[in-house]
């Protein structure tokens, strides 16, 4: 029988295997940021341990930096001194840093990928849980808890039970307006925030063939929030033409070597999944959603669901939820009034979102009552949006640039929505609270969301783009 | 550095008969600023248990003195989310040894293993006879043999069985954590990397 994509990546990373028990997995690399790895260092140095393979780690503050005037110390005395300690850390054990304003500083898993650090048939983990994002590039690549970072820090590996295998291929084209993200959100909605819980996706089929790297990055990046340990997508010429020339990619006969191993990155005909899920393109709308998890979407044209559609057990967790949000069961989504539109984070705060966004507000307002922030992923990203002219038309547009870090995304640092607020956001989650206490999130891909800031409530993008 | 030594435990329960309870409601961002692993149990839920003016919430069940002890029950899909550790640590720091529920996400169960908390997942109907018989009976003691891999309702004497990673059952009983495995075969990771490296 042949293997998945999956399993050679994972045969090849196995070190041992305790009996009745976890693998012993071998990681090649380990992002680490300020918030998930303090712990992990005390505890290294608790047991007067050294990072056993310094190299395969490489550390940038993200989640509680401030977006504006990154220049100046940190006000917030708490953030400051976990981005110092961040810095410390590294300093004792030899990490590579790319600490506030490094030019190459960023959200982890936007700078992964733009160093060339990700790469086809790595095992990559990170004490964060859209580490699934690198996936897009064929490498088996998830989140970990901090006991988990200490294991990695002290010994380059993890103990891990191998998880299920399963497909979703998705074929057709999608149609004009529809993206990655809402390819994902789809997905979600229909297999549930748990469906996936267990396994380890493979996302095939033309649709995501068709994608280009930075919207794989998106599928994969969402993995987690239908349960799914993680995903991946098999490496083919574009995964090749991206890594090419980036700082830690490999270089000249080291390279040609690197590809030919690569190309083999594939799943066997004859291998099989625990679990297949085949959808169609021509089924996906652009998406958004209602509820208080990333699986409450639906097309943005379509209504929230009524409880008599409900399966009982669910009904008190889908009216808690509604509750929370505001909404009522059967509501039309087209025309309800937004607040705030985000546009950022590891999911969707690369320079393609970026351009989505400047491309569809180019020459036009916001809305008056929208506030609508920008957060690049990087600062490569930031710089690159300079260069190619988007920070001038996103500023003409109303929007307000930030400095890069995951900001409103979790709202660790002072970007939150206020209490009772909505928000569109091109972020991850939707979880009661996360963009700040009391904020209310609907999950979008960033052209809906350019679409909502310059028309102040949820519109279907299609209608402005075929005007 | 090894984890509590799991007990056996006679204890009443805590309900929370929620699904998809995530990870940013039992500890949430804000609150993921501290450097250490301690402190984090004063939060736990700190949104549903406390208004905008650090007020004590009547109805939530952490504010209800009927409901108390070592194990706490969820709906399904517990902890889903983010991978945020400090999840575990708020649970354990408040004083729960058990989570039970009919479905755990996959990060929260390792970090909860991790860190000596036993999650125990039952049956849908099991779950739901819990739930009914705290209703009945907030006093009412469930007993944790993890020897046995056994939850018992006491009050009805109905028992069921869980399932656990044999190594975890291991470590959990005897209060063994992964590094120390880990730092056990230093030499087969050793020939992995040079094997790897010619």
């Amino acid at each position: 029988m042949g293997k998945t994509l999956f399993d050679k990546i994972w045969d090849a990373h196995v070190i041992d295997e305790i009996e009745g028990g976890p693998s012993v997995l071998y990681i090649d690399k380990h992002l680490i940021h300020e918030v998930t790895s303090p712990q992990a260092f005390n505890g290294i140095n608790k047991r007067g341990l050294k990072v056993r393979r310094p190299e395969r780690t490489v550390a940038t503050p993200d989640h509680n930096v401030p977006t504006i005037d990154q220049h100046l110390p940190i006000k917030d005395k708490l953030s400051k001194y976990q981005v110092d300690k961040l810095t410390e850390n590294c300093e004792q054990h030899g990490v590579e840093l790319y600490g506030l304003n490094h030019p190459y500083q960023g959200i982890v898993h936007v700078v992964g990928p733009q160093m060339g650090i990700t790469q086809p048939g790595m095992t990559m983990v990170c004490g964060d849980s859209h580490t699934s994002t690198h996936g897009a590039f064929g490498t088996i690549a998830f989140g970990i808890g901090t006991s988990e970072v200490e294991m990695v820090l002290a010994t380059q590996c993890i103990l891990q039970p191998k998880p299920k295998k399963m497909r979703i291929t998705v074929n057709g084209s999608l149609k004009n307006g529809v993206t990655s993200k809402d390819v994902i959100l789809y997905i979600i909605s229909e297999i549930s925030a748990s469906g996936a819980t267990g396994f380890f996706v493979e996302y095939a089929g033309e649709v995501f063939r068709s994608m280009s790297m930075e919207a794989r990055m998106t599928v994969c990046n969402m993995s987690i929030e239908m349960g799914a340990r993680g995903g991946l997508i098999a490496p083919d010429q574009k995964t090749f033409d991206y890594v090419e020339g980036r700082e830690y990619a490999p270089k000249g006969t080291d390279w040609d070597k690197s590809i030919a191993k690569w190309t083999k990155l594939n799943t066997d005909a004859d291998a099989v999944f625990d679990e297949e899920l085949k959808f169609d393109a021509t089924d996906i709308e652009p998406m958004i959603t209602y509820g208080t998890n990333p699986g409450m979407g639906v097309g943005i044209t379509g209504s929230i669901p009524v409880v008599g559609d409900i399966s009982s057990k669910e009904v008190p967790s889908f009216q808690k939820s509604l509750e929370y949000m505001g909404f009522k069961d059967g509501d039309v989504m087209i025309g309800k009034k937004v607040d705030y539109v985000f546009v950022g984070s590891c999911t969707n705060g690369r320079i393609e979102d970026l351009r989505s966004v400047a491309d569809f507000v180019k020459g036009k307002k916001k809305a008056d009552n929208i506030t609508a922030w920008i957060v690049p992923g990087s600062k490569q990203v930031e710089k690159q949006a300079i260069k190619e002219g988007i920070v001038d038309v996103l500023e003409e547009a109303g929007f307000k640039m930030r400095q890069p870090g995951c900001s409103a995304c979790l709202a660790m640092n002072d970007d939150k929505v206020p209490k009772g607020k909505y928000a569109v956001s091109t972020s991850n989650r939707n979880f009661e609270g996360r963009q700040g206490p009391g904020s209310r999130t609907l999950l979008a891909s960033p052209l809906t969301a350019a679409a909502v800031a310059i028309t102040g409530k949820i519109i279907d993008p299609r209608t402005i783009l075929q005007n | 550095m090894a984890i509590d030594k799991f007990r056996h435990t006679i204890s009443t329960a805590v309900p929370l008969p929620i699904e998809n309870v995530d990870t940013d409601q039992i500890i949430p961002a804000r609150f993921l600023k501290a450097t250490t692993r301690d402190g984090f149990g004063e939060n736990l839920f700190r949104d549903w248990r406390y208004d905008n003016s650090d007020q004590p919430i009547p109805d939530f069940v952490l504010n209800n003195s009927i409901y108390r002890g070592k194990i706490l029950v969820g709906g399904k899909n517990f902890g889903c989310g983010s991978s945020r550790e400090h999840a575990a640590w708020a649970v354990g720091d408040y004083g729960f040894k058990v989570v039970v529920s009919s479905f755990f996400a996959d990060i929260f169960k390792n970090n909860a293993l991790n860190n000596g908390i036993l999650p125990i997942t039952v049956s849908e109907d099991f779950l739901a006879q819990i739930f009914s018989e705290i209703e009945k009976d907030p006093d009412v003691k469930f007993e944790v043999n993890l020897e046995s891999q056994t939850f018992k309702i006491t009050s009805t004497a109905v028992e069921t069985d869980f399932d656990i990673n044999p190594y975890k059952k291991k470590c959990l009983l005897n209060g063994y954590d992964d590094i120390d495995y880990l730092l056990s075969i230093s030499d087969k990771i050793e020939t992995f990397e040079t094997a790897r490296a010619e």
